[in-house]
Formats: C-alpha cells, sequence, structure tokens
C-alpha cells in the first residue's frame, strides 16, 4: 500500500512505538523515594542540633540505628526472597527516627535491639513498606522501653554529660511531673534541655516539619489537629491549675509532642487515607498524649498515643470511606 | 467568577478534586485550522461510535459520490456513515481501532471529481450561519435530520447525538450544556473551532436547544481559553445562550463534573444527565449539527489536533473522516526522533496504538505524539496509603482500594466500593508517588466485578 510506505519512509529512523493503557503521563515531581529524601531534608535540622547538644552520644545513637535498619532490611527481605528495597529509602528513615526518640545514654544494644524489632516486627513481617500497621520506629521504641525499662526510664536521661548543663538533669516534662520544677520557655524551645536526642528543639522540629508540609510531602491535617488538641486540652489543664500558661508551654514544647506531630504521626502508611480521617487521627492522638501525660504513671504519652491511633486506622478508614459523588 | 459561587449559575464553577497536569497547549493552540486535500484513499469503520455497527449499503467497486450514504445506521442507538470523498468502493477491509476493537471497515479509492474540503471549512468559518430563523424547522425534523447526517459526539465517545436529543416524555431537558471545556492536556481543536466557527456552533446550539425544548443554553468554557470566551460572546450576542466560565481543571470536561460545576446537581450513580434535567454536547458536534441541518450536508469531515512534542509541527487539521493517520502525521511534517508513543485522543484517557494505517473516526479529537521522557515508566512500587489518590479522585472513590480488590481478586469488595463509579479518567494514576497503575488495575476490577454479578 502506498500508504505504508510513505509513513515508513518518515518514521523509519524513529525509535519503537510504545503501546501502553492510559494515563499515558505521570506527575514526575511525586515519587515515593522522592517523598523519603524529603523526610531525610526534613530531619536535617533535628540531626544537627541532637548532635550539637549531645555530641557523642547522638552521633553513637544514630550510627547504630542507621546501620541496624539498613542491615536488617536487607537480611529480611533477602529471606523473603525479595527484590531489594533500600532505594525507597524509607529503612534510613525509620533509624535516623529511631534513633532520635531513643535518649542518649542507652547502650549500644538497645539501639540494635530496636533497629532490628523496627524492621522484622514493625515492617517486614507485614509484608514490607505500606503493609505495616504500626509505625516501624514507634513499635522498636516500645519494644526496648519495656524490655529495658530501667535503661529508657527517666533516670537514663540523667546521666549525661553534654554541651549544656541542661541536658544532664531530667526531662522537662518528668522535672514537672515528678518534680514540680518547671523548665524556661527559650530552653524548651531552643532544645537545651534533656530528652531523648531528637525531641528537644521544638524550632528544630518545627523548622523540618513545616518544610514537609509545605512539600505536601506530610498532610497538614495530622500534626495541626494533633498540635490543636493538646493546645486546648493543656489550656483547660493550665486554667484549671491557674498556672499563667506554664503547663501549656510545657506541653507543646516540651517532650516528644512537635517531633512525634510531624514526623512520626504523619507517616502515610499507618494514618488514614482520607482528610476527614487524618483529623481523627489526629485529634485522638492529642486527646490521647494528654490523657496518658496526666493520668499515667509516665511523664510522656506520645509513643502510646501513635501506636493506639495506628492500630485504630483501618478502623477510621472504614468509617470515613467516601460517598462516591452522586450516591446522595 | 466568585470563589464559591459561579455567577449566573447555580453551580460553584468547579468540582471537588480533579489535577493539574501541563496542558501544554501552547504547542498548537496558535495554529489555525488547515485544511487537508482529499486523500486518494479513506477507510471507514462500520462502527464508529457508542451502539450498533451500521449497515453497509455499498458494494465492492460501485461508485459513490461525496456525502452519499454508505452505512445506514438502522438500529435506534446507531449512526450511518456517508462517503467523505467521491470515489470507488474497494473490497472489504478489516482494521483494528485504537481502543482495540477489530472491525469491518468500507474502503473508498478516490476518483472522479472532488468537492473542495477548503469549501466545506469556508462555510463552517463563515459568519452567515442563521441564529434567528431556526424556528422554521420543527423538533422532530430537527432530530430527524441531525439522525440521517449520521452525527455523533464528536468529544471522544461518540455517542450517537439523535438518541440524545430524541423527546422524551418522562424525562424533562431544562438545560443544554455544550462543552467546550477540552480539559485533556495538549488537544486544541475544540479551541480552534469556537474561534474559528463559533457561529456555526451557536446556529447547531440554538437548534438542538429546540429539540429537546430546553429553556436554557449554556457553552461551557475552561479559564485558560480567554480568547475562545471573547469569540463566543460576540457570537452569542442577541441570544439566550449563556457561557460559563469554569476554573480550569482536569477533568471539568467531563460529564459529571461539568454538570456539578455548572449547575450544582449530581448525577445519581449509573445515572444520566437527562436525570437531572441536562443534555450536554461537545461543540464540535453542534457545528456538525448546523451542518447537517442548514446545509444539509453530513458529518464527513471534523477538526482534529496534532500535537505533543513527538511530531514535528503540531497543526489543527481539517480532514476527511477516513483518512489513515499516517497521511496526517506525514502533513505534519511526521515525528521527531524521540517520539515514543502516539495516542488517539488526550494522554489522560486516549488510546495509544502503533499502526499508523488507522484511520481518524468521528471521535478522534485529535492524535498526541509523545516522547520518551514524558513516558518513562518507572518501577511500580508498593502503596504507602498516602491518600493522594483519594484526594485526586473527582468521583470520590478510593482508587487504592479499589485497585487492591482488583489485584487480589475480589470482586464484592470491588462492587461494594462503587468501582462502576470510575469513569477511567487517570487522575488517580496520574498522582500516585508509588507509580501504581490504579486506572489499568480497576479497569480489570470491572471486569471481574461484571463478571462475578452474572453468576
Ligand atoms: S496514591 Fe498510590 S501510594 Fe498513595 S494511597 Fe493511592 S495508590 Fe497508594
Ligand atoms: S480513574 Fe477512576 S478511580 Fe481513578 S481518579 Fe478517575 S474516577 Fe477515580
Amino acid at each position: 500500500m502506498s500508504d505504508s510506505n510513505k509513513i515508513l519512509n518518515t518514521v523509519k529512523d524513529s525509535p519503537i512505538i510504545h503501546v501502553a493503557p492510559s494515563p499515558h503521563i505521570r506527575d514526575i515531581k511525586t515519587h515515593t523515594q522522592r517523598m523519603m529524601i524529603d523526610v531525610l531534608i526534613a530531619l536535617t535540622p533535628v540531626v544537627i542540633v541532637s548532635v550539637y547538644l549531645f555530641r557523642m552520644y547522638a552521633v553513637k545513637q544514630l550510627l547504630i540505628c542507621i546501620v541496624t535498619c539498613l542491615a536488617a532490611e536487607i537480611l529480611f527481605v533477602r529471606m523473603r526472597g525479595r527484590s531489594l528495597t533500600i532505594k525507597d529509602c524509607s529503612a534510613g528513615v525509620t533509624g535516623i527516627i529511631l534513633a532520635l526518640s531513643l535518649p542518649g545514654s542507652a547502650p549500644w544494644f538497645v539501639g540494635v535491639i530496636a533497629s532490628v524489632i523496627a524492621m522484622g516486627i514493625g515492617k517486614i513481617i507485614f509484608g514490607g513498606l505500606g503493609m505495616n500497621i504500626f509505625n516501624p520506629a514507634m513499635v522498636g521504641r516500645a519494644f526496648v522501653m519495656i524490655a529495658f525499662a530501667g535503661l529508657m526510664g527517666a533516670g537514663s536521661y540523667e546521666n549525661i554529660t553534654g554541651l549544656v548543663d541542661a541536658v544532664s538533669g531530667a526531662t522537662p516534662l518528668s522535672a514537672l511531673k515528678f518534680n514540680n520544677t518547671p523548665a524556661i520557655f527559650t530552653h524548651l524551645f531552643w532544645g537545651n534541655t534533656n530528652g531523648s536526642i531528637g525531641e528537644t528543639s521544638a524550632f528544630a522540629c518545627l523548622l523540618g516539619g513545616l518544610f514537609l508540609v509545605f512539600r505536601k510531602t506530610a498532610s497538614w491535617q495530622i500534626p495541626f489537629s494533633i498540635l490543636l488538641t493538646v493546645l486546648f486540652i493543656a489550656g483547660i489543664t493550665d486554667l484549671a491549675a491557674a498556672a499563667s500558661g506554664m503547663l501549656i508551654v510545657h506541653h507543646m514544647f516540651g517532650g516528644a509532642l512537635m517531633f512525634s506531630a510531624f514526623f512520626i504521626a504523619t507517616d502515610p502508611v499507618t494514618s488514614p487515607l482520607t482528610s476527614k480521617g487524618k483529623w481523627i487521627f489526629g485529634c485522638g492522638t492529642g486527646i490521647l498524649i494528654m490523657i496518658i501525660r496526666l493520668f499515667s504513671g509516665y511523664p510522656e504519652g506520645v509513643m502510646f498515643a501513635i501506636l493506639i491511633m495506628n492500630a485504630l486506622t483501618p478502623l477510621i478508614n472504614r468509617w470515613t470511606n467516601p460517598q462516591p459523588m452522586g450516591e446522595a | 467568577m466568585g470563589l464559591f459561587k459561579l455567577k449566573g449559575f447555580p453551580g460553584t464553577g468547579n468540582f471537588r478534586h480533579g489535577i493539574h497536569p501541563p496542558d501544554n497547549k501552547h504547542l498548537s493552540n496558535e495554529s489555525k485550522v488547515e485544511v487537508m486535500e482529499t486523500p486518494e484513499t479513506v477507510t471507514l469503520p462500520l462502527l464508529q461510535h457508542l451502539g450498533v455497527p451500521c449497515k453497509q449499503i455499498v458494494e465492492a467497486r460501485q461508485l459513490v459520490s461525496y456525502g452519499e450514504m454508505i452505512g445506514k445506521g438502522e438500529a435506534f442507538v446507531s449512526a450511518s456513515l456517508h462517503a467523505p470523498i467521491a470515489g470507488i468502493i474497494k473490497k472489504n477491509v478489516m482494521v483494528t481501532l485504537p481502543n482495540g476493537r477489530h472491525l469491518p471497515a468500507i474502503s473508498i479509492q478516490a476518483s472522479g471529481d472532488q468537492i473542495a474540503p477548503q469549501r466545506l471549512w469556508d462555510e463552517m468559518r463563515s459568519k452567515e450561519w442563521p441564529r434567528d430563523c431556526i424556528s422554521i424547522y420543527d423538533p422532530f425534523t430537527i432530530v430527524k435530520l441531525i439522525h440521517s447526517s449520521g452525527v455523533v459526539g464528536l468529544g471522544g465517545a461518540a455517542f450517537p447525538t439523535h438518541v440524545k436529543v430524541t423527546p422524551n416524555d418522562t424525562r424533562m431537558i431544562d438545560t443544554l450544556m455544550i462543552n467546550g471545556c477540552e480539559c485533556e492536556p495538549y488537544l486544541t481543536c475544540d479551541y480552534r473551532l469556537m474561534i474559528e466557527a463559533p457561529r456555526a456552533i451557536v446556529a447547531g446550539a440554538l437548534l438542538t436547544a429546540r429539540a429537546v425544548s430546553a429553556r436554557e443554553i449554556v457553552i461551557c468554557v475552561e479559564d485558560n481559553k480567554p480568547e475562545a470566551v471573547k469569540k463566543l460572546k460576540e457570537a452569542t450576542e442577541q441570544t439566550v445562550i449563556k457561557i460559563a466560565v469554569l476554573k480550569t481543571k482536569y477533568p471539568q470536561g467531563s460529564e459529571k463534573q461539568l454538570i456539578k460545576s455548572v449547575i450544582g446537581l449530581e448525577i445519581p450513580l449509573g445515572g444520566l444527565p437527562s436525570d437531572v434535567g441536562v443534555a450536554m454536547s461537545n461543540v464540535g458536534t453542534m457545528a456538525t449539527v448546523a451542518r447537517g441541518l442548514i446545509k444539509e450536508s453530513p458529518l464527513t469531515h471534523r477538526v482534529i489536533s496534532v500535537s505533543g512534542r513527538g511530531i514535528k509541527h503540531p497543526k489543527n487539521l481539517f480532514v476527511p473522516i477516513g483518512i489513515s493517520i499516517a497521511d496526517v502525521i506525514d502533513f505534519c511534517g511526521g515525528l521527531t526522533p524521540d517520539a515514543a508513543r502516539v495516542v488517539a485522543g488526550g494522554p489522560m484517557m486516549g488510546f495509544s496504538f502503533s499502526d499508523f494505517n488507522t484511520p481518524v473516526t468521528k471521535g478522534t479529537s485529535g492524535i498526541t505524539v509523545l516522547t520518551h521522557d514524558e513516558i518513562k515508566s518507572e518501577e511500580e512500587t508498593s502503596c504507602i496509603r498516602c491518600g493522594r489518590c483519594v484526594d485526586a479522585c473527582p468521583m470520590n472513590l478510593v482508587p487504592t482500594r479499589l485497585a487492591l480488590a482488583a489485584r487480589y481478586n475480589n470482586p464484592s469488595i470491588a462492587s461494594q466500593y462503587h468501582i462502576h463509579a470510575c469513569f477511567e479518567c487517570g487522575c488517580c494514576s496520574y498522582v500516585c508517588p508509588a507509580k501504581i497503575n490504579l486506572v489499568q488495575l480497576i479497569r480489570a476490577g470491572k471486569k471481574l466485578a461484571t463478571a462475578s454479578q452474572k453468576f
């Protein structure tokens, strides 16, 4: 046919034409790997502050957790005979978040065990990234917190020699809870207080967290609703105790709240799908945090609050299943 | 246009969710429609519309003249076919259309005197289209003439137009909506038509509104086409036609989303626009209706856009239906060396194909040629449940759940989460950071769900 000859001439040196189902274009700006890299960038200020404050303690903890998490991921994935998933950086992110949520003084095996549990029980057992119900880093931390209560408890924070004198004392929340000694706002804000190595500086967490929200890598609904709920409940307790704002400042800027609200609760895998679901998740987390902080033996409740809400996420997803358009 | 209210309309000018892909209209939106000369052969599949194929009424070696009916749409949901060129009918052929259908087709070898296609286009562009004397046509005549001119929706779905406009006592039509959104990236054929032949669109709209006895006529255009809005405003002066300028967003031009944007009503699941008193048609279809009724010339030619970075000279063309895509691509200077995918329609919902002998059909709104860089396929990773697909789905579905149900062969979950409400717009696949081919999975899931309902 003359037609086909003609086209062969023009198309001859062009490459193979591919056929595939629609849509034929994809958003090049979104990518799982890119999201993980965003998280790594957002964690940088937190890491810098923690290294500045806790020096070798922080460096040691970070190295141990990152290396173990990566090694555990490779090992477990090999065991399951799956292709390597290191490229998505999620193991590295888990490692860093885990390290930042440990006390600087925790001995090396705590970090190692926490990492192995995080990757193994927290993630791989469920089927890898995307299938897990609980935030892996929080699973690892909860395990060591219960298994090594002595090494992880309030005492572990007190025998550190860091750059700033303040970091050798009790954490602000336990000081407040057990000794009733409040910390100064600027210390809480910039971070020269004691605590898990990544949680002390509200400023660094806000900086990184806002970057994540701005990049739309993390949802804004979750951190916003957590902070709002905590602010509300802390406000009531503050008024009731006539503490003129001191309690608000402590609950908002002390402890792991900022760090967790932006970096842990926003983990997409373990939080709800819809916007409405995210609000419920955030408010629930905020309420649980304050219940644990105010009424339990623990000074801090962020970790358990998030784990509980993780468990409720499938349920929240079911409650908030959107109605298709036209289904009145 | 207000933030929450579209001035003069009950809707907001917007719908929930959707995406903003780069529209890439600049490649061809300034090129005037060029008229292609009559090709040596045309190939006309007997089914170019949704519905029943038409019946071939000519024989091999028979001579046909321009506009002669060669296929008769006997069933109600069918459309007739007319010869776009004068010539000799060749032996029957089979063609495979980009949507995967393998069909018998009539092939015509040009011979004898041809009408000048330029004349047809000039007719379309002229300012002479009547706006007031349409009352001489009575509604049933209009429907009959639309039927006999073989008009189908030119926006892509190619549903026979006479079916939509046949008066129906149980479903009254209030509003005739003319869709000029053209929300697919790259395509510019409707845009050029609105600029160059607004009068024909207006005449067609008035006629169609008369057939369905609609009280309101609204032409809907996205706000990235101010030039088209201007031209339509001029053309609709002193008529009842209103123009709705809507937010530019994909898929604004989809039936359900557009009705929601303009009228604020939602079509019930599984329903039709007529359920909410709306008839909708594309701007190109309206111009064809006007041509069929007033000039008594059937649907034989249409405007298509040939665009994309993989084509040397993107253009908008006035072509006879049935012309081979090879001819069209040649006319536009051929493909560039990095061309990688040829799509009939736009990149979001179009069908890709590799056989360049494929003909342009009534529903082909354009040819989009994408390059390697644009279609680079990335490895699919696991769903991270980020919810972006949920926030993108204009039907408010949960694409990730539908895709999972399809992947794990679970038709009951798929139906429970309304898999059939998905109209495969592609928004979910577009945004997914894990690069999961959600639409493809959902398509498979629909088949599964339908099959399991049968037992
Ligand atoms: S956009 Fe992709 S990764 Fe995100 S929830 Fe949907 S399917 Fe999963
Ligand atoms: S293709 Fe279907 S599921 Fe995906 S966004 Fe469009 S309507 Fe929703």
